[in-house]
């Protein structure tokens, strides 16, 4: 009996160890960016200073030079321009076909439903190849509306998944109801339906936008200079440029994917408690 | 055919299919008169929701023809058919206060805010519910949104008001008080009301006339008080109240009464639709209306049989006697003599009237 209860024991603080590590393992590489980008060397490893936790060896010098160089200023209005349409994009049109697909009439919905979530599992580089190749023919490579277009297409799918999964828990009785009492489509999709599924939408919204803040290899391939984003000038700092500026912008990304990880989180219990 | 194109609402030979094999209504024919409460009642699966859904406009029939105030509604979309509709699990909008529910038609319908308001009032008034426009249906309970989904079908004035099991989901005491409340209701506005349930005390409580489906057929449509006297068919015998149910043979016809095989007795019976000697009835006689031990020469049937179980129920006993066939005869009598007048494995004479012991064409065809 005790030898059952030390091995069920040894048993479980492995489990705990081997629980730590593989969170340590996920953790730290994005950890370590934070306290480094606060270096006050132009070096992307701890200085002995740092170490010893000597304020001189930590500045916000990085951060002021982010915040004062233009490129990486023009490569925030390009995110967040890019970022905004395209989650504009894919809410409307993601929202819309959830909406279609919820409805019994729709025929091979498991067939439409594939294809619109297909940029999820296509690889990024197809999907931005093929974006490269098609957009150059019709003249929309290197510019806004072409990334605008292919970071919608690529975050469409988390809002047909969001919708769709807030659609599941949507009584039809009610959009019976609003056309008893006289409502239209339109009406009724503004005063019924979008208000008991906006969390869905909201949070699908978040992660279009979070898709697009993120995404590098559609701008790699499609991008011209004007329009680099944050990742894209992120990614010639790293090569051209070796400055632990880009540790700075990682440390403000990781923060800001933060926030948008609460408000999904904030929002998905609110629509539990109420539903 | 004009006598009944004068009706308010008509189903004429309806059918429904939603595979295109098996009918869930088959050729329904069905009138109902304005301002009239009627109700269809019957098992679950029998097709009575579905023809209010035909009506309110999310379904559509299969084939016939459904008429509203003499116009065929097929190609109306719902929302220009101008129905009120109470659904079952009320349907209210959870986002919206009680206010904004009621409003709500009366805003699609382009009515300006201080008559919407008193019209929400009244309709608040009516269901006894004034002063809480500003709750969300969340804060009440299960009664009180179910006025609140009445109120919002009645506030537009519909030509019409339909009903599907709205008291299905709330207790017994609840349910009983609300059926009281919707007649009131209707009574004071004098609305059209067509009404789907499953329990026939709903039914006969609240309507003018009762529609018994049964797999996709009206079996009867008559006032709940007919219904219960003169069924016409064993399953309206049945569903509507306790009815004892003897199977025989027709041995000789005298006008409105026939004379009935029944194993080895012969019973008297009222002859309900025109039999020939030597066709197959069922006898349908109310536990109430036989006599218990009788003074001899009462009825014109009487019989002795064995007494298997004596069941006491407070006000009144029920006594299961042997009548043969190995169907189920109760004779229900009530507790004036007193408990243990009649004891199991007693033989005890019973006997009834023939007019009433109904002689109907079995639901098998026969």
């Amino acid at each position: 009996m005790t030898a059952v209860s030390t091995r069920e024991r040894a048993s479980h603080h492995l489990h705990t160890v081997f629980c730590a590590a593989v969170l340590v393992f996920l953790i730290a590489p994005i950890l370590v960016v934070v306290p480094l980008s606060f270096n006050a060397e132009p070096y992307f490893t701890f200085t002995e200073g740092m170490l010893r936790f000597d304020s001189d060896a930590y500045s916000l010098r990085w951060y002021a030079s982010v915040a004062t160089d233009e490129a990486w200023l023009r490569a925030l209005v390009n995110s967040l321009v890019i970022g905004i349409c395209a989650t504009a994009f894919a809410t409307v049109l993601g929202t819309l076909a959830a909406l279609g697909l919820a409805s019994p009439a729709m025929p091979g919905r498991p067939l439409v439903m594939g294809l619109l979530i297909s940029p999820m599992v296509t690889p990024v580089i197809i999907s931005a190849a093929g974006f490269f190749f098609f957009y150059s023919s019709v003249g929309l490579a290197q510019t806004h509306l072409g990334l605008i277009l292919a970071h919608a297409a690529l975050g469409t799918p988390f809002v047909v998944i969001t919708v769709t999964a807030t659609l599941a828990g949507f009584d039809v009785n009610l959009t019976r109801a609003a056309a008893s009492l006289g409502a239209g489509p339109w009406r009724t999709f503004r005063r019924v339906q979008l208000p008991l599924i906006a969390p869905g939408v909201f949070s699908g919204a978040l992660f279009a936008f979070a898709t697009s803040f993120d995404e590098v290899v559609a701008v790699l391939f499609m991008g011209g200079i004007d329009q680099r984003t944050i990742p894209r000038q992120m990614w010639s700092g790293i090569r051209e440029q070796i400055s632990p500026a880009i540790l700075a912008v990682a440390t403000f990304l990781i923060a800001f994917a933060l926030l948008l990880m609460g408000v999904v989180e904030w929002l998905r219990r609110r629509g539990g408690a109420s539903g | 055919m004009n006598a009944e194109s004068d009706a308010y609402v008509q189903f004429d030979g309806v059918y429904k299919s939603y595979d295109g094999e098996t009918d869930v209504v088959r050729d329904l024919h069905l009138h109902v008169d304005e301002g009239e409460f009627l109700t269809l009642l019957g098992p679950s699966g029998s097709g009575k929701t579905t023809c209010l859904m035909m009506l309110a406009g999310f379904e559509a029939p299969t084939a016939g023809a459904i008429r509203l105030a003499g116009r065929t509604i097929h190609d109306v979309p719902p929302r220009q058919r101008d129905i009120g509709m109470v659904f079952q699990n009320y349907a209210l909008f959870p986002h919206m206060t009680v206010g904004a529910n009621l409003s709500f038609p009366l805003e699609v319908r382009g009515m300006d805010k201080a008559e919407s308001g008193r019209r929400v009032d009244d309709a608040l008034r009516l269901v006894r519910l004034d002063g809480f426009e500003d709750r969300r249906p969340g804060e009440l309970s299960g009664g009180q949104q179910q006025r609140v989904a009445i109120a919002r079908a009645l506030v537009f004035e519909p030509r019409l008001v339909l009903m599907d099991e709205p008291l299905g989901a709330l207790d017994r005491r609840l349910r009983e008080e609300m059926q009281f409340e919707i007649r009131r209701i209707q009574r004071t506005l004098g609305v059209t009301v067509i009404y789907v349930t499953h329990d026939q005390q709903e039914a006969m409580v609240m309507s003018d006339r009762v529609a018994v489906f049964n797999r996709g057929r009206i079996e009867q449509v008559a006032a709940p008080e007919v219904l219960y006297e003169e069924p016409e068919r064993p399953f309206v015998a049945t569903f509507i109240g306790d009815n004892n149910l003897l199977r025989g043979e027709v041995t000789a016809v005298e006008g409105d009464f026939c004379e009935v095989a029944v194993g080895e007795r012969t019973v008297r019976a009222f002859l309900v639709a025109p039999r020939a000697v030597g066709d197959p009835v069922v006898l349908a006689i109310r536990p109430e209306r036989i006599g218990l031990a009788p003074a001899s020469g009462t009825y014109s049937n009487e019989f002795t049989a064995p007494v298997e179980d004596v069941i006491f129920l407070g006000d009144h006993l029920l006594v299961r006697a042997d009548m043969g066939g190995g169907a189920d005869f109760t004779v229900k009598i009530p507790n004036i003599v007193g408990h243990g007048a009649v004891l199991a494995g007693d033989d005890v004479r019973i006997g009834w009237t023939p007019t009433d012991c109904r002689a109907l064409i079995p639901d098998d065809g026969g």
